[in-house]
């Protein structure tokens, strides 16, 4: 088989770029290739999915005639080996695909710290009951498991946002939850200590379990997972054992290639690899920063598709960088709306704002740098994040009315003539 | 491309763009019975901002390179013809939309979990803020 583009990953970056190279190049053989299946879900939705918020039917990230609308070959095979001097992709199977750009948009797979007792490979527990949360298929897993009955007692191995969801889904589910997790802190590195304890305190409300500062020393169980012991030696019995400890870039197909790789694929800022005419972006590459201006892993919905869509340009010839990423999440827990972005939990060397309201959870936080916002946290009061963001993006100097930042009816009219102009075009 | 631009220099405040913003949204369309009679009123896709003798309307621009449409996670939002649709029966209300756009164009619904934009009055010919706006602040742009 030969193609034009080749893209192996199916799902925000992979459809992004397809969608890229279909604006652009209406014909050009275009091969998606994904062992997972053949129709784009967003993963980000799982947790919907779980707690009975959507039906499975609205999982999917894009109509069902999509590939076929866009001329798009999709092939669902893993795809083993790439042989990056002759431009050939083999599948498990054998097949090979010659191709003449190609995109690497692998993602991440799931961490499993080291247990007794607990054995993961090939995405496989040596035991029944414990689960990831990344795949529609962990979730289908899961809420079968859960409707069958057969679990009263859940325990949730990490407390960011993955784990938290998947808490929350299994709560609303009936089960009774608790959350192992090994920082005291929040979501460290994006909360700072107040947004930590004032989430943290509405979890508690909500009636999650969170043991905080431990990890699971061992899990216990013949057949399945019956109980987990923490470093301390506490044991809790559980039927259900989920385990959100983050992810890792999905690497194994460029390991040991001149394809070069850090933590994940370093690309430059038009998502190219080290070697010619190939590409890669979302969970599994470094992608650009804008607010540290470095590469870094980014592993997130947003920055997979915004980094797909320059890959995809780049692909056929049309020249873009891609600017647009940086760690930025608008997360929701029982109903409390958190957003966080850029540098938003550091406090030395930077000028903070703050509004703060304990007791109603409202918690407004920018961070400026050199007078510029360069991050900030929102609890509850989200809905000016987007100017925020705007701001952050464009860089402009908002020291002549930072005042105005944190002010009720903070909006573009508070800024300059000349900024706004700018901003609005 | 095609959107709602505002003239600052003639927009008078007068949020008649809002009124009738979801009065076009309403269930019945007609001013009397949605202000009235209808359990819910909708939430309008257009703000007014304002500050001292200084007012504008805002609604979604239908950006050439929609940040919302990238962060979207539902596939809710997508582009169709240089216009950014939302398509609220696949919005889960996350709010990513909210974080990405840069004019703070998109409406939380809290209610119902849902984002809220500007559709351009679907199948009407002229947004209904452009019609009724009694400045004619409120014009629409065709570009791109």
């Amino acid at each position: 088989m030969e193609c034009k583009y080749l893209i192996i990953g199916n799902s925000a970056g992979g459809i992004a770029a397809a969608e890229a190279i279909r604006e652009v190049d209406r014909t050009g053989e275009l091969i998606m290739v994904s062992e997972e299946s053949s129709r784009a879900y967003s993963r980000a939705l799982i947790p919907y999915y779980l707690a009975g918020e959507i039906e499975l039917g609205k999982v999917y990230y894009r109509s069902e005639d999509f590939y076929e609308e866009n001329d798009i070959h999709a092939i669902c095979k893993k795809a083993v080996t790439v042989d990056f001097d002759n431009k050939e992709a083999e599948m498990e199977d054998g097949q090979r695909i010659r191709y003449g750009k190609l995109l690497l948009a692998t993602g991440s797979t799931p961490f499993i710290p080291p247990m007794e007792g607990l054995c993961y490979h090939d995405g496989e527990f040596d035991k029944d009951g414990v689960f990831t949360f990344t795949s529609l298929g962990d979730a289908i897993a899961i809420k079968r498991r859960v409707e069958s009955g057969s679990v009263e007692k859940a325990v949730v191995l990490g407390g960011g946002r993955i784990g938290l969801m998947a808490a929350e889904a299994l709560m609303r589910l009936g089960s009774d939850v608790t959350v192992i997790k090994r920082s005291e802190r929040l979501l460290p590195g994006v909360f700072d200590e107040t947004a930590s304890r004032m989430v943290k305190r509405h979890l508690k409300e909500s009636g999650l379990r969170m043991l905080t500062g431990h990890t699971i020393k061992a899990v216990v169980g013949k057949r399945s997972a019956e109980c987990v012991v923490l470093d301390d030696g506490t044991e809790i019995g559980c039927d259900l054992l989920i385990i959100a400890a983050g992810v890792r870039p999905r690497v194994e197909l460029v390991r040991g290639t001149s394809v070069k790789v850090n933590r994940g694929i370093m690309v430059d800022r038009r998502m190219r690899t080290s070697v010619e005419d190939v590409y890669a972006c979302g969970d599994c590459a470094e992608v650009y920063d804008f607010v540290h201006d470095d590469f870094r892993l980014t592993p997130l919905w947003a920055t997979a598709y915004a980094g797909g869509r320059v890959a995809g340009f780049n692909m056929c010839g049309v020249e873009k960088e891609y600017q647009w990423g940086t760690n930025m999440n608008s997360m929701h827990f029982f109903g409390l709306t958190v957003i966080a972005a850029g540098i938003s939990a550091e406090e030395d060397g930077y000028e903070v704002l703050k509004e703060v309201e304990e007791e109603k959870k409202i918690y407004m936080r920018i961070v400026l740098r050199e007078g510029r916002v360069a991050g900030m946290i929102l609890v509850n009061k989200i809905d000016r994040a987007g100017l925020f963001m705007g701001l952050m993006r464009t860089g402009i100097d908002v020291s002549p009315f930072k005042e105005e930042l944190l002010s009720a009816d903070f909006g573009l009219i508070c800024l300059p003539e000349a900024v706004r102009g700018a901003i609005m075009g | 491309m095609r959107r709602v631009c505002c003239r600052a220099e003639v927009c008078i405040g007068c949020q008649l763009c809002v009124v009738w913003c979801q009065v076009e949204h309403s269930r019945s369309r007609d001013i009397i019975k949605a202000f009235l009679y209808e359990k819910e009123r909708p939430i309008p896709r257009v703000r007014v901002e304002e500050r001292g003798p200084v007012s504008f309307a805002l609604q979604c621009r239908h950006c050439e390179e929609p940040d919302c449409v990238f962060a979207c996670i539902s596939g809710a939002l997508y582009k169709k013809d240089g216009v950014v649709v939302h398509d609220a029966s696949k919005c889960v209300g996350c709010w990513s939309c909210v974080l990405a756009c840069p004019y703070g164009a998109i409406i939380r619904d809290e209610t119902h979990g849902k984002a809220w934009k500007c559709d351009l009055c679907a199948g009407r010919e002229e947004p209904i803020c452009v019609e009724k706006c009694p400045n004619e602040a409120l014009v629409v742009e065709v570009g791109g």
